[in-house]
C-alpha cells in the first residue's frame, strides 16, 4: 500500500535482466569478500614451497602462486582489500564531493571558486594525479584511498553542483524557504534527497574506477604494499610468472573485470532509469 | 467582508517596484504598484501572463528582494528585513503554489511535508504534532491515514490540498494563493475553490488570490487589482469592477471571458497583438499600444491613479468612455 519511491525505483531497475545479473554478481563478490575467513579454503598467506606454481586442480581450484599460496583464497581475500579500498574511496569522495557540490550550487558566491578548483583538478589525468599523490604521501592502503578520493571528488562535486542548481529553484524549495525552514535543513533534506539519484549513479562508476585504479597503482608499485593481497598486488607479483603459469594473473584479473564490469552495468542501469527520455522505453 | 476603513491594513504595498536583470536586458516586472490587503479580506490580483502578478506575491513573501518601494506587514516594513529577522513573520504569511506537483518534495511523506511547517516554528511535538497533522488533513478534506503516503500517490487536487494544509499549519493571517487552481481540472478547480472559501470563512484569514481567470477571481474575491505589464490599471470592489469596468483594459479582459450564451452580443477581439515586452515598456500609459481609446496624450505621461469614489481607482486619463459589458 505504502510503496516508497525507493521500492518503486528498485522494482523498475531490476526489470532489466542484465542489470539484475550484474547486481547478483556483485552480491556474490561482496559476500565472498565479507565472509572471506569462512569461505576461503586456505590461508591467503600460507606458503608451501613444495607446491609452487601448481596449475588449477581439485585441491587448488585456481592453482598456486610462486610461494605455493592458494590463488583462490588470495583472490577471495584480495577482494576484501580491493573492494574495501574501492568502497572507502566511494564513501570519501561522495562525502567530500557532495558537501562541496551542495555549497557551490546553493551559495552563489562559492560557485566560481569551488568549480575552478574542480576544473583544475579534472584537467589532470586521473591515474597520473593518483600516482603523484601516493608518491608524495607514501604507499599504504590508507594513502591509496586518500589519493583516489582526491581524484574522484571533483566528479561528484560537478554532479551534485549541477543538480543542486536545478533543485534549488523548484517550488518546494521556495515553499520551505517561505515557511521559515532553516537553510541547513533545506540543504540537507530538500536538496540532498533530490540530488541523491544522480550521485548514486556516480557512486557505482567511481566504485568501478577505484577498483581498477587501485589495481593499476599496485601493479605499478605505487599502491598497496605487496605483502597485502589485493587483486592489483597479485597481478603485480605474478607478472613474472604469467608466461608459464598464467593462472596467477588470470584469476585476479578476471575478478577485477567482473567486479568493475558489474558495477558499470549497474551504474548504466541506474543512469538509464533516471533519464526520463530513456525511461519510457523500459 | 473588508474591514472598517479606519483599521490599518494587514499588508500594504507602497510604490513597489521590481526589476530583473540589468540594462540593456532590464525587465520591468513590477512598476510602482501600491495597494493593500485588509485583515480577513480576499484581494484578487488579475492580469495576463507576464503582468507581474506572481512577482508581487513572491515579493511580499520576500522570496525575492524588492528593487524599490516598501511592503508594510501589520505596521512593520519588511522589504529590507534580514531573512533571520523575517522568520517569526513567516508564520503569519503563507503561500499556496500553482504547481501541485513541483511544490511538494517528492521524497518526503505527507506527514513530513506538513510537519516541517510545524517544526519550523516549534508549534508542536510528538503526539501533539501527529494529532495536528491529522487535524490539518481533515480540515482540507483528506484522511488522517494519508499522512504516511508520498506525494506521487495523490491526484493533482489532493496534492493541492496538501499544499493548503501546509500553509494552514502555522495559522497564518495572510495566504498568498498563486494561481492555486489553474493547474487543475475544471471539476477539481471548483472543489479546491470551495475549500479555500470555507477555510477563509472558518479561520478569517486574508488572502491575496493571484489568477488570470476573472471568473475565479470574481467568485472568491472582495476586491480586485487589475495588473497590466507590472502596472496597476484598476482597483475596486469585485462586483463593480466586473459589473461595470472603468478601465479599457479591464473591459477587454471581461470581453475575452467566454460565456455559454449564444444570444449574448459579441464584442470580439477588443485586444489586438501581444502584451508588449517588459524589456521596453511603452512610454506613458503602458496599455496605450493596444487600447482602442488611446489618445496622443497617453504616450507622454503615465496616467496617475484616479479615484472614482465607490472604492474604485483607475489609471486612465479618459473619463468619457461608455462601456457596454453584458454580464
Amino acid at each position: 500500500m505504502q510503496r516508497s519511491p525507493t521500492r518503486l525505483f528498485l522494482e523498475r531497475l531490476f526489470r532489466r535482466r542484465l542489470v539484475l545479473i550484474a547486481a547478483l554478481i556483485l552480491l556474490v563478490v561482496v559476500v565472498l569478500a565479507v565472509f572471506a575467513p569462512l569461505i576461503a579454503p586456505y590461508s591467503p598467506t600460507g606458503m608451501r614451497v613444495t607446491q609452487r606454481l601448481r596449475p588449477p586442480s581439485f585441491t587448488n581450484w585456481f592453482g598456486t602462486d610462486e610461494f605455493g599460496r592458494d590463488v583462490l583464497s588470495r583472490v577471495i581475500y584480495g577482494g576484501r582489500a580491493s573492494l574495501g579500498i574501492g568502497l572507502a574511496v566511494v564513501v570519501a569522495s561522495m562525502v567530500a564531493g557532495t558537501a562541496l557540490g551542495l555549497f557551490a550550487g546553493y551559495f552563489r558566491v562559492l560557485d566560481a571558486p569551488v568549480m575552478r578548483l574542480v576544473d583544475a583538478m579534472m584537467s589532470l589525468p586521473d591515474i597520473l594525479l593518483a600516482i603523484f599523490l601516493v608518491a608524495v604521501l607514501g604507499g599504504s592502503a590508507g594513502n591509496v584511498v586518500l589519493a583516489l578520493a582526491v581524484v574522484y571528488t571533483p566528479r561528484v562535486t560537478r554532479v551534485v553542483r549541477s543538480s543542486t542548481l536545478v533543485v534549488r529553484e523548484l517550488p518546494f524549495v521556495e515553499a520551505a524557504r517561505t515557511l521559515g525552514v532553516s537553510t541547513w535543513r533545506i540543504m540537507t533534506v530538500h536538496i540532498l534527497l533530490n540530488v541523491a539519484s544522480p550521485v548514486l549513479v556516480q557512486a557505482t562508476f567511481i566504485f568501478a574506477y577505484a577498483v581498477l585504479a587501485e589495481a593499476g597503482l599496485s601493479f605499478l608499485g605505487v599502491g598497496v604494499p605487496p605483502e597485502i593481497p589485493t587483486w592489483g598486488t597479485m597481478i603485480a607479483a605474478g607478472q613474472n610468472y604469467a608466461d608459464r603459469s598464467m593462472w596467477v594473473v588470470l584469476f585476479p584479473g578476471l575478478a577485477i573485470v567482473l567486479a568493475a564490469l558489474s558495477l558499470q552495468v549497474l551504474g548504466d542501469g541506474l543512469r538509464d532509469m533516471l533519464d526520463p527520455k530513456l525511461r519510457k522505453s523500459l | 467582508m473588508a474591514g472598517p476603513m479606519n483599521e490599518a491594513p494587514l499588508v500594504e504595498m507602497r510604490a513597489l517596484t521590481k526589476h530583473f536583470g540589468r540594462p540593456p536586458m532590464l525587465v520591468h516586472a513590477v512598476e510602482n504598484v501600491s495597494f493593500s490587503v485588509n485583515r480577513g479580506e480576499v484581494v484578487g490580483l488579475v492580469g495576463e501572463s507576464g503582468s507581474g502578478k506572481s512577482t508581487i506575491g513572491r515579493l511580499i513573501l520576500r522570496a525575492i528582494d524588492v528593487t524599490s518601494g516598501s511592503i508594510v506587514f501589520d505596521g512593520t516594513p519588511i522589504e529590507a528585513m534580514s531573512q533571520r529577522a523575517l522568520r517569526p513573520l513567516r508564520r503569519r504569511m503563507q503561500m499556496v503554489f500553482q504547481d501541485p506537483y513541483a511544490s511538494l518534495n517528492p521524497r518526503l511523506r505527507v506527514s513530513d511535508i506538513i510537519g516541517e511547517a510545524i517544526d519550523a516554528h516549534g508549534l508542536a511535538r510528538g503526539a501533539a504534532r501527529a494529532a495536528r497533522i491529522a487535524e490539518l488533513l481533515n480540515i482540507v478534506g483528506l484522511e488522517a491515514g494519508h499522512a504516511g503516503r508520498f506525494p506521487h500517490e495523490f491526484s493533482g487536487g489532493q496534492r493541492q490540498r496538501i499544499g493548503i494544509a501546509r500553509a494552514l499549519a502555522v495559522e497564518p493571517d495572510l495566504i498568498i494563493a498563486d494561481e492555486p487552481v489553474s493547474a487543475l481540472d475544471v471539476s477539481v478547480q471548483a472543489q479546491v475553490l470551495n475549500l479555500l472559501q470555507d477555510l477563509r470563512l472558518r479561520f478569517g484569514m486574508a488572502m491575496l488570490f493571484i489568477s488570470h481567470d476573472l471568473d475565479v477571481i470574481r467568485l472568491i474575491c472582495d476586491r480586485i487589482v487589475v495588473l497590466y505589464l507590472g502596472r496597476i490599471m484598476e482597483i475596486g470592489p469585485a462586483e463593480s469592477v466586473c459589473g461595470s469596468p472603468a478601465h479599457p483594459y479591464t473591459q477587454a479582459l471581461l470581453a475575452a471571458v467566454p460565456r455559454p450564451d449564444p444570444d449574448r452580443p459579441r464584442i470580439r477581439r477588443m485586444l489586438h497583438g501581444e502584451i508588449p515586452s517588459p524589456l521596453s515598456p511603452p512610454s506613458g500609459c503602458v496599455f496605450r499600444t493596444r487600447c482602442p481609446y488611446a489618445l496622443e496624450a497617453c504616450a507622454s505621461a503615465v496616467p496617475p491613479l484616479r479615484d472614482l469614489g465607490d472604492g474604485r481607482v483607475i489609471a486612465c486619463v479618459r473619463d468619457d468612455i461608455e462601456f457596454d459589458v453584458p454580464v
